[in-house]
């Protein structure tokens, strides 16, 4: 198991190094001096001067890359153009919003996704399987923006039921926040529940071919239990992988999600981001999803493994 | 032996079975139902945006202050927007940049992807290891959260959404490729290629890339769907077709503003964007058994 991790952490080092150095270049595509468009409108010389040696532009471009790095590795991730707030800092302070409303979503697509995906593969050529193979490619067509303005249209405009934005921190009202978070989050987990059954549909498929479900069933257990625990805890194991790469879809839905419920989190960060020029906190952002990605993928791998003994030595 | 004759063949150009494993694939095809929908769905968009000029009732530019916000009538099939513009004639129009950014983007995917999957495949060694490396890395970073930045970074219009798009898009391509490269690469016909002496880029051009054409053809159909996706995302988010040219995104961007009083500006071009995107899933899946029956 330690070798294992250890090989496993080695392998993520430079893809880690790759990934700094591709947000690093970001800044390269930007046409003419970074300094005089981070400079802003009023285009002051003194401010123009002050970036440049702030940000090492007269150096050599590998040079400036090892101080980018050097300061990301301390936890200095530059700061706000415009409100001079240290990046990190306004990436913490947005970052519980998209986390919980991540996490909610992840609720709901687990338990839209796998139900579904073990009633279409138990019942395979039924009309179940046909609904539950709709239902996945509704999930995998609808811009989950459009859906978000639906359910806008028949939950806030036309029943009234639930607030079409405004966002409430659960410290203030746990109620309150979940009645603002509850459609967001439905509409984000929508087409990852499509992804999760068809994930689950297939794993479950293998499994109820596997002998030991023949054992089981052979022994004379009930369909319930053949089902619910000798395939679906084997088959859940590739499904909790398969799910944590589905983090990154999630991250980049709640970018719409937020902007069509106005939620300020992450996803509102990087737009307000892009529209003031602000691109310290553009690459901030991109840096973070990417590092959390490759950890939660880190952490998924070292799951599979600590749970498949098959896999540990 | 028969490796080298096979090898020998295939030299002299595709084998005239090839042509025939496209045909059959044709056929299954045409076979699914689901695929065919898809299919006809397709080519109707695709002709509406070739004739918009003709097919579009209004100007989709053109405002009109005595025709603001009104309900789908027997003038206005899908009603007018908030400037008074038609909105069927918008979402016509905008089907052009649509199928454009579907088409340009996942051809740059291709263009980049394949070569340097192939190269990563076939080389093997350091050169697989970095460029897999480096796939990692960009598949690290969430799909449209890299397009938003490249986007952002790059300045935001049709052209530069569409790059976005493109190069976001290109590690699925490189990975794919280079699985499949791995496979070929084994069998016997390459093998007898390379002990006739061919190069090794004779080998990939021409015995390598037609055995893996396939798997490529069902993902880019899948690709141009999510890319449609993607750019209608990027529009709605400000990123992609600048206003007042018509793009799906963009419209939808406006019609949140007014869902209590105008909801078809949001229905219509959201019901586009949906039919056109379940069609190219439905057209890769079906390509996909027909094309592909180990993948099923």
């Amino acid at each position: 198991m330690l070798e294992f991790l250890i090989k496993r952490i080695a392998t993520i080092l430079p893809t880690l190094v790759f990934v700094s150095m591709l947000i690093f270049g970001l800044q390269q595509l930007l046409p003419g001096d970074p300094a005089v468009i981070l400079a802003g409108e009023e285009q002051d010389p003194n401010v123009i001067a002050y970036l440049h040696k702030k940000l090492h532009l007269d150096e050599p471009l590998p040079i400036r890359y090892g101080y980018w790095v050097g300061g990301v590795l301390r936890g200095d991730l530059g700061e706000s153009v415009r409100t001079q707030q240290p990046v990190l800092d306004l990436v913490l302070q947005k970052l519980p919003v998209t986390v919980e409303l991540a996490v909610l979503a992840m609720l709901i697509a687990l338990a839209i996704g796998i139900p579904a995906g073990i009633v279409s593969a138990v019942g395979r050529g039924t009309a179940w399987d046909a609904a539950a193979n709709i239902f996945a490619l509704w999930g995998l067509s609808t811009p989950n923006f459009w859906l978000g303005i639906l359910m806008i249209l028949l939950f806030s405009v036309q029943l009234g039921w639930l607030p079409a934005s405004g966002y409430v921190s659960p410290s203030e009202s746990l109620s309150d926040n979940l009645a603002a978070m509850i459609m967001p989050a439905f509409v984000l987990g929508n087409a990852i529940a499509a992804v999760l059954m068809r994930h689950t549909r297939s794993a479950m498929l293998q499994v109820l071919n596997a002998d030991y479900v023949r054992t089981a069933r052979a022994k004379g257990l009930s369909e319930r239990v053949v089902v619910l625990k000798h395939s679906l805890r084997n088959a859940l194991t590739p499904i909790i992988t398969l799910g944590a790469l589905e983090f990154g879809t999630l991250l980049s839905g709640a970018v719409l999600t937020e902007q069509v419920f106005t939620i300020p989190g992450f996803g509102k960060l990087i737009i307000d981001a892009v529209f003031n020029r602000d691109y310290a906190v553009v690459q901030g952002v991109v840096l973070v999803t990417a590092s959390a990605y490759i950890l939660l993928n880190l952490l998924a791998d070292i799951a599979y493994v600590a749970v498949n003994p098959r896999l540990r030595s | 032996m028969a490796a080298v004759l096979s090898a020998a063949r295939a030299d002299a150009g595709p084998l005239p079975s090839e042509a025939g494993a496209w045909r059959r694939g044709w056929r299954r095809l045409r076979r699914r139902r689901s695929a065919m929908v898809g299919l006809v769905v397709v080519c109707a968009f695709i002709l509406a945006a070739l004739f918009a000029p003709w097919v579009a009732p209004f100007d989709p530019i053109e405002t009109s202050w005595s025709a603001i916000r009104q309900a789908p009538s027997a003038e206005h099939w899908f009603g007018t927007d908030d400037i008074g513009r038609d909105v069927l004639s918008r979402i016509v129009w905008g089907t052009r940049a649509s199928l454009l950014a579907g088409v340009v983007s996942v051809s740059i995917s291709i263009a980049l992807g394949v070569p340097i999957g192939l190269a990563a495949g076939f080389a093997g060694g350091f050169v697989d290891a970095l460029i897999s490396r480096i796939t990692d890395a960009f598949l690290a970073c969430p799909f449209l959260i890299l397009a938003i930045a490249l986007a952002a970074f790059l300045g935001p219009n049709l052209t530069n959404a569409m790059i976005a798009i493109g190069i976001s898009a290109t590690p699925i391509f490189v990975r794919l490729t280079r699985g499949q490269v791995i496979n070929v690469k084994v069998e016997d016909y390459i093998e007898a290629a390379r002990a006739l002496g061919n190069r090794p880029f004779r080998i990939a051009w021409r015995h390598v890339l037609p055995n893996i054409l396939a798997p490529v053809m069902v993902q880019a159909t899948l690709a141009i769907a999510a890319a449609i996706i993607a750019e209608a995302s990027l529009s709605f988010l400000g990123l992609g077709q600048q206003p007042p040219a018509p793009s799906w995104g963009s419209m939808l961007n406006t019609a949140k503003n007014y869902v209590d009083n105008a909801p078809w500006m949001a229905i219509w071009p959201g019901l586009a964007i949906f039919l056109l995107v379940l069609s190219f899933n439905l057209l890769g899946d079906g390509l996909r058994d027909a094309l592909d029956p180990r993948q099923r």
